[in-house]
């Protein structure tokens, strides 16, 4: 249902996100987060360009990792969403929780600003 | 013109993928707006899956059946009935965004959701089965 596929560019992850997210495939985006963290990365990008749907499963997990990444300064951006993608963020009121940005060259200016 | 459709499945999370699709097609041909198909899709899965693992505890065994009713010029009326406990989000308080980001809670989202989609959920009791009952107001084509 999801599949997840890990790059890297000029030290950020890029984390992209292919298929569906909902209660039985959320587990597979927390734990590809969490094994970003773990090997260090700072900056994460996640790719939402494939992604076609998205339940509060796979928002919930976007939202747990937001204290923890400000504690340990760690910069996640999320770009490309398609319009529906993007209102189920906006209806709850996310795209002010969270960054996101329209394309990856604008996800990656606001990820490298100081 | 009035439609009816309906869609009986087992309470697996793996099923949530067949349900949106029943109610993507079910949906698809009556001038809808896409956007606003998008945003009962999401409600309906938020719905069956907390069904499926709150009040069935995700045993494929347990079905659910979920109608879905459509008279053009109306609101949309959508039915999810079963037998289990019924579990009223009605009575649930929906919590701040903020308490959900401190607690780190993953519960939460899907209710205020349904509430911001949704024009009205309601349950009835009958002495056979639970049905849930949410109305939304579509603007045709």
């Amino acid at each position: 249902m999801i599949h997840i596929k890990r790059l890297q560019e000029d030290g950020a992850d890029i984390i992209a996100l292919i298929g569906e997210i909902d209660a039985s495939s959320s587990i597979e985006l927390d734990l590809s987060i969490a094994k970003s963290v773990g090997e260090g990365f700072k900056k994460i990008l996640v790719d939402c360009s494939a992604l076609e749907y998205i339940s509060s499963a796979g928002l919930g997990v976007f939202m747990s990792y937001i204290e923890e990444f400000k504690d340990r300064n760690i910069k996640m951006v999320l770009f490309g969403m398609s319009d529906k993608v993007a209102n189920t963020f906006n209806i709850l009121g996310l795209n002010e929780l969270l960054q996101i940005r329209k394309d990856k060259s604008q996800a990656k200016q606001l990820i490298n600003e100081v | 013109m009035k439609y009816s459709y309906k869609y009986k499945v087992g309470c697996s999370i793996e099923n949530l993928k067949g349900v949106r699709d029943f109610i993507r097609s079910s949906l698809k041909n009556h001038n809808i707006p896409d956007l606003q198909i998008s945003e009962i899709v999401l409600a309906l899965d938020e719905m069956c899956s907390n069904l499926m693992i709150h009040a069935h505890h995700c045993n494929n065994e347990d079905l659910f059946e979920l109608v879905i009713h459509v008279d053009n010029n109306n609101p949309l009326v959508f039915e999810i009935i079963d037998d289990g406990t019924v579990f009223d989000i009605n009575e649930f308080s929906t919590p701040a965004i903020d308490n959900i980001i401190h607690e780190k809670r993953k519960g939460g989202l899907g209710i205020r959701l349904v509430k911001s989609i949704m024009d009205k959920v309601e349950y009835q009791k009958t002495n056979e089965h639970n049905i849930c009952r949410l109305v939304k107001t579509v603007r045709f084509k």
